[in-house]
């Protein structure tokens, strides 16, 4: 947002005040990530997940880009074209791992992200469409990493197309064509996997401009803060250039050492086993278990076992799994409460913990067999997961009395005796 | 009224996991899940170590070549290796010449480019290990990425080979029903303890080495879990090496990042 005190920029070189009479695209960047965005000056490091979000984005396209010049999607060369990659293709290896890993790292970023925005009410007005399209982003995500997964063609992939792919077939009446028609056959097979290979290639760059959406929206109301009051005089604010660059700068390399491990000495921790052996559609592996990000919402789609009313089990499933991330787009609207952030919320807060715990026991249920006692634990655990959002939420936006908010930005840094001081010098 | 149906949505759900999990937790108590012979009686791999291990683990080229020739004199009988080049080999400290000599052991079956016809010549370095024609039932699998494709890799592999025995008496005293079905091999390392690869090392001096390591069955076993790991993972040294070089850039650089982000935000008290 254009606070009145944000700097403007004045090119002082010829060539960019020439530059910015024709094209004013210096303009635009040093307005939205250079010294002429104000943000408020007491984000903590949670609020650091944004810029490395993009960054994970950068390193999977520019990754992806060249892994995709040595890929084949064709069902008889797509294992062995990979490792091709892996023997054969220069720095092939770092390529791949580089990719597989940033397909984690990019969840591991994404998920922390969500949540801080849970916790600090990110969704609330006026920053809505900043949630809604964040939400879209990361529904791409996971259509994207489902896609990219299959390309390698070992079992996993092949059977986790199979029981994703599957799921659709449980919508009733057309469930079945519909499966067909996405798959172009009647099991995952050649025509699947080029036009997996054809939508992952497109999907982040959907992605991107969604991104570039986000940011917009965001630009327009300026980011929360851990307090959560709004930003009231140019004391609650600082430019992003030098500020939040030097501080996203630091943590960069702080995420880059932490993903780098990953790629150089345990590339394959996060994998599963079966992804080295061929996809066999004659053999269906012991446990068939997506990547680790999908496992929360794997394990609520396990979690149906009987049939409700009138609704078979197995889109019991599928619909609480997509609801469990549909329920995100209305958060702004079940969520009452004024207040913003949940340092302020005594009540809110400890079930934000309790969720967060709950979203952690269904990860675990999720990549565990479907075997007792995982799957009663994975009921409990989705239950509260469903409690929280449609009942708790509301409920609690409406009973609870929230603690003394700061008068500002300035008061919750300096305390208020700065506040005074600065009060007095104005 | 959004909030109303909100928590009618959510009350659905919770209904029929409330359901789910009574329908469950009923039949968890009526019927319990009877033990399975597997979950009695499999054994996770015994831990190995290898001169590879750790991220300074080097591979040590003597044993892979040892590992190679049991490859060579006993696995390949029914096990391909086809995503490996005779090329590779000279990362085990073969010479160029050496390399040039096994290729020409193999017999390979490609096509003639003066004639275009199929036909067998020697191997050259540039070939991949040729397929293996299996007589029997069932596919052996092909082993270029066995370490890697399989929980417990290495250590897995070798605790497969040297874990054959006779079922024990309890398992069939427990499990009368369990008894290993011909023409299977009973191993407590496997996930369904009865595969249908014999014992393939199982005699000292199955193979002669010429080091003058002692060719046990346990040495045996490890050479070749060895040598697998290097099949699946030749770009293992290179990667470790690189890493650590750019996590030391990474480091340096992160140091410099953080102590410019320091001195940028001197001036406000709070961070």
């Amino acid at each position: 947002m254009s606070f009145p005190w944000a700097n403007e920029y004045k090119p002082s070189h010829p060539l960019m005040q020439w530059m910015d009479e024709k094209l004013p695209l210096p303009r635009l960047v040093y307005n939205a990530v250079g010294g002429g965005y104000e943000v408020p000056r007491n984000l903590n490091y949670m609020y650091n997940f944004g810029f490395l979000a993009g960054l994970c984005l950068m390193i999977q396209i520019i990754t992806g880009v060249v892994l995709a010049m040595h890929y084949a999607p064709n069902t008889l060369v797509a294992f062995d074209s990979t490792e091709h990659i892996m023997r054969d293709v220069n720095w092939g290896w770092m390529l791949r791992y580089g990719h597989a890993n940033g397909a984690s790292a990019f969840f591991v970023v994404v998920y922390a992200h969500i949540f801080r925005g849970f916790y600090y009410g990110s969704y609330k007005a006026p920053r809505e469409m900043v949630w809604l399209l964040g939400v879209v982003i990361f529904l791409l995500m996971m259509a994207t990493a489902f896609m990219g997964y299959v390309l390698p063609w070992g079992q996993m992939s092949f059977w986790g197309a199979q029981v994703i792919t599957g799921l659709f077939s449980a919508i009733p009446l057309v469930g079945d064509p519909l499966r067909e028609w996405l798959l172009g056959g009647f099991a995952p097979d050649n025509a699947a996997l080029n036009r997996f290979f054809s939508l992952h290639f497109l999907l982040p760059f959907v992605i991107l401009g969604v991104v570039i959406l986000h940011i917009w929206a965001l630009h327009i109301n300026g980011s929360t803060n851990p307090t959560g009051v709004e930003v009231k005089s140019k004391s609650d604010t600082v430019p992003f250039h030098p500020y939040y660059t030097a501080k996203d700068g630091w943590t960069v390399g702080l995420f880059m050492l932490i993903y780098s491990a990953f790629v150089f000495f345990m590339p394959n921790a996060l994998g599963h086993p079966d992804n080295y052996i061929p996809a066999n559609p004659m053999q269906t592996p012991a446990h068939i278990v997506p990547e680790w990000y999908f496992w929360p919402f794997y394990a609520i789609l396990r979690a149906f076992t009987v049939d409700f009313l009138i609704v078979p089990a197995k889109l019991m499933g599928v619909l609480a799994m997509f609801s469990a991330i549909l329920v995100w787009f209305f958060l702004p609207w079940l969520d009452k409460s004024p207040v913003r952030s949940a340092k302020y919320r005594p009540l809110y807060r400890k079930f934000f913990w309790v969720l967060v715990l709950d979203v952690a026991i269904l990860a675990y249920c999720g990549g565990a067999p479907a075997e007792e006692p995982f799957v009663m634990i994975s009921q409990i655990a989705s239950l509260y997961y469903f409690l929280h959002f449609f009942v708790i939420v509301p409920i609690v936006s409406s009973i609870e009395r929230p603690d003394p908010l700061p008068f500002s930005i300035t008061e919750s840094v300096l305390g208020h005796d700065g506040q005074a001081a600065l009060g007095a010098k104005a | 009224m959004i909030r109303i149906f909100s928590i009618l949505v959510g009350a659905f759900f919770s209904l029929a996991l409330l359901l789910a999990f009574g329908t469950g937790a009923y039949s968890f108590v009526t019927e319990p899940p009877a033990k399975t012979v597997e979950a009695t009686f499999y054994e996770h791999p015994e831990k190995l170590s290898l001169a590879s291990d750790g991220i300074f683990g080097k591979y040590d080229k003597q044993q892979l070549q040892r590992g190679f020739q049991v490859y060579k004199e006993v696995c390949a009988a029914c096990h391909s290796l086809k995503h490996v080049a005779f090329r590779d080999l000279s990362a085990l400290g073969y010479s160029e010449a050496e390399v040039k000599a096994i290729a020409a052991s193999y017999t390979i079956n490609a096509q003639d480019p003066l004639t275009g016809e199929f036909k067998d010549r020697p191997g050259m370095p540039s070939d991949k290990f040729p397929h293996v024609t299996y007589a029997g039932k069932g596919v052996p699998p092909d082993l270029s990425l066995i370490t890697k494709a399989r929980h417990g890799g290495a250590a897995y592999i070798h605790s497969l080979l040297t874990g054959y025995s006779e079922q024990p008496a309890e398992l069939i005293k427990a499990f009368p029903d369990a008894k290993t079905p011909d023409g299977l091999y009973y191993n407590r390392f496997f996930p369904n303890l009865n595969l249908s690869m014999p014992a393939p090392i199982t005699s000292e001096g199955q193979v002669t080495y010429s080091d003058g390591t002692k060719a046990t069955v346990d040495q045996m076993s490890k050479d070749v879990s060895a040598f697998l790991v290097w099949t699946a993972e030749p770009e293992l040294e290179k990667r470790r090496q690189t890493g650590l070089w750019w996590m030391g850039f990474l480091l340096f650089t992160t140091v410099l990042a953080y102590m410019a982000y320091r001195n940028v935000w001197a001036d406000k008290k709070g961070h």
